[in-house]
């Protein structure tokens, strides 16, 4: 766990990120306010069940939402750069250069026409100043670096002649391809087996460390976040709603809805997959105004005071958006 | 890739075989008896029952449809009652000219179709996805006779920008040597820039009739096909990369989109034969489906019934052809056949 020193900035800094989708069903509040900072080389788990927005924030981070969505406030600060106010143009260098993003379900992730290692090329071709050539024989060294036996071979077949496991190795192999220094993984191992979701986590915990890369890994495993991350942010139906250092929010929730996620989920390979624990569902994101705390109509501690703002978690390491957190 | 087209030819036997079985029967179910119409206006009974015997239409129908499988071996499709001349030999001189027109107009409404489709779905709403929505509406709702009598009327009639609608060539020409039977083609082969500018100010009404005819489903699927695509996870991906959005459309979506285009394009193509034969009497086009058409309304049916094979050979050999080509742009096509 890396103890952040106390003046530096951080890789990226997000602050009061809110996203709607303008739907024919009305308006859909996604994100409200999302704010978390993460350092270089830091490892930062994004959890919340189902729907709570995880996978809206990353893509509004690269500027690969729905064109549905709109920002419509906030910051995310990423080198000095706002990347919420560039134009698409200035993003398309970023992506996949130095902010690169993983994706659940590979196999539909990957073109499905085109081989494996002309997509990583591809990227290469992009950004890394390649030639025909190099990026041909770099593609396979990406391969080999993602552990995929034979890669000379496998470099010349379609994702369709592969497993999932080896289509999310293929996934991080084009998102490494020109060593970014942010990768987020939204649910990396979601639907492959036990035994490929430890190899496919162990690579990417690896290959993170080896090139002192942050990573933020989007996840509804809480058993999975422990492991990996040295932070852990807490999402509800668009809300941060709390930050802390792993093992300070495992000893010690401070928000009701950390606590019933954590105690959801027992023991080894914890998921929050079924989370029938918790009482109610996320509220209807479509029904404005929300109320001010969107977890008080499943909240045991909700008293009068709540309907008050909240604290917003900007840029902190530890913070907690509850007018009545468990000491 | 062999055992593919091996395949789909045999798989094609069948529809051939019924196609030879439907063009027999049909032929002696259309209405209006051919002795009659062959004998004239004052033939006797009996000179219309000599000829019945002549063409052996008094004898058994298994015995006639034998013979015509015997014929139809030997390459002979009989004669045009009409005209004395051989049915396979018309065809041949005429199917060049169909053929000509067809493919053009299906260029011509490929070139546009295309880009107008992927254009309209990569600006979704924008002014030119509601061009293509005009576009595909005028396409559906016109019939190619009234556009190919309007095109004549406007270019020809009232601009004088287009030759009269009489056919592959102006009187004043003469057609260039026979290689290709495509007059474009073989106008250059022949070096003969005058030429092949007369065949295809010709070509260009009829093309266009055809073209407009054909637009409207290959634009509407292209559009359909590319939104389908682009919404896909891996387009996301593509855009994570960072991709440039030339390579996101073209190498990434359009190459995915284009299945479904290509089944269109197939579609459309058995179409524009069936539509050929009214825009050809409209221009006085030399093809066969003007050439099907009078012998029809001339109860004449040995050519109908050549041209009737002739279009399901076409369209057999068309779905091949689709099918290799499937096998060419997807590798995973053949894998589960
Ligand atoms: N294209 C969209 N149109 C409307 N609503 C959307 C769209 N995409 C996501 N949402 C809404 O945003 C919320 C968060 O979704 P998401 O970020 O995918 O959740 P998760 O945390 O499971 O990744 C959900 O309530 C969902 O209904
Ligand atoms: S703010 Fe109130 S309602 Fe919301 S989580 Fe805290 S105690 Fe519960
Ligand atoms: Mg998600």
């Amino acid at each position: 766990m890396t103890d952040a020193p106390v003046t530096h900035i951080p890789l990226l800094s997000v602050e009061e990120l809110s996203v709607e989708f303008r739907t024919r069903n009305g308006t859909v509040f996604a994100l409200e306010d999302v704010g978390f900072a993460l350092d270089k080389g830091e490892t930062i788990a994004l959890v919340g069940e189902s729907g709570s927005g995880k996978s809206v924030t990353a893509f509004a981070l690269l500027g690969i939402s729905d064109p549905a969505a709109k920002v419509t406030k906030g910051r995310a600060v990423f080198g000095g750069l706002d990347l919420l106010s560039q134009p698409e143009k200035v993003l398309r260098e970023l992506r996949g250069r130095e902010l690169s993003m993983i994706f659940q379900n590979p196999r539909a992730a990957l073109n499905p026409i085109r081989p494996i290692g002309k997509q990583i090329a591809d990227i290469l071709l992009r950004h890394g100043g390649a030639t025909g050539q190099t990026a041909k024989a770099k593609a396979v060294e990406m391969l080999a670096a993602v552990r995929i036996p034979d890669p000379e071979r496998r470099a010349k077949a379609y994702p369709f002649e592969l497993s999932g496991g080896m289509c999310q190795r293929v996934m991080i192999a084009m998102a490494l391809a020109c060593s970014p220094a942010l990768l987020i993984a939204d649910e990396p191992t979601t639907g492959l087996d036990v035994t490929t979701q430890a190899a496919i986590m162990d690579l990417i915990r690896d290959l993170s460390r080896e090139r002192g890369m942050a990573t933020i890994l989007i996840t509804h495993d809480l058993g999975l976040a422990a492991e990996i991350a040295d932070r852990i942010v807490v999402m509800h139906a668009g809300h941060i709603v709390e930050t802390a250092p792993t093992a300070q929010l495992f000893a010690n929730p401070r928000h009701p809805y950390t606590r019933r996620l954590i105690g959801a989920t027992p023991g080894e390979g914890r998921s929050l997959a079924d989370l029938t624990a918790i009482p109610g569902g996320l509220p209807d994101l479509r029904k404005a105004p929300l109320p001010a705390c969107r977890y008080s109509a499943r909240c045991e501690r909700r008293a009068a005071d709540c309907e008050a703002p909240l604290p917003r978690l900007v840029a902190a390491h530890s913070l907690t958006a509850c007018h009545h957190p468990l000491s | 890739m062999l055992q593919l087209i091996a395949q789909r030819l045999t798989a094609a036997v069948p529809g051939v075989l019924g196609v030879i079985v439907v063009t027999f029967l049909l032929s002696r179910a259309l209405p209006g008896d051919p002795a009659a119409y062959f004998a004239g206006p004052a033939a006797t009974p009996q000179a219309i029952e000599e000829i019945r015997q002549k063409l052996g239409l008094d004898r058994p129908m298994w015995e006639q449809f034998i013979d015509y499988i015997g014929d139809l071996v030997r390459g002979d499709l009989g004669n045009s009652l009409t005209t004395g001349q051989p049915v396979m030999q018309e065809l041949v001189t005429r199917l060049p000219a169909s053929a000509e027109l067809t493919l053009l107009a299906l260029v011509v409404a490929v070139l546009v179709a295309v880009p107008l489709g992927v254009l309209a779905a990569v600006k979704q709403g924008s002014w030119i996805d509601h061009l293509s929505r005009v576009v595909t509406t005028a396409g559906v709702s016109l019939p190619t006779f009234f556009t190919g009598l309007l095109l004549v009327y406007v270019f020809y009639y009232k601009l004088g920008w287009a030759p009269p609608p009489l056919g592959r060539l102006d009187i004043y020409f003469s057609p260039p040597d026979h290689v290709t039977g495509f007059y474009l083609i073989d106008s250059l082969i022949a070096r003969d820039l005058e030429l092949f500018v007369a065949a295809l100010g010709q070509l260009i009404l009829p093309a266009s009739t055809l073209a407009v005819f054909a637009l409207a489903p290959l634009a509407r699927m292209t559009r359909a096909s590319m939104l389908a695509v682009l919404s896909s996870d891996f387009i996301r991906t593509a855009k994570a990369g960072g991709l440039r959005s030339h390579t996101v459309v073209v190498t990434y979506a359009f190459r995915n989109a284009v299945l479904p285009v290509v089944t269109t394009l197939g579609m459309v193509f058995s179409f524009l034969l069936g539509a050929n034969v009214l825009v050809e009497k409209v221009f006085s086009w030399p093809g066969i489906g003007s050439y099907a058409i009078e012998s029809l309304i001339a109860s004449d049916y040995a050519p109908v019934q050549g041209f009737v094979m002739t279009m399901a050979l076409l369209y057999v050999f068309l779905n091949l052809l689709i099918d290799v080509l499937y096998g060419v742009i997807d590798p995973r096509v053949g894998i589960d056949a």
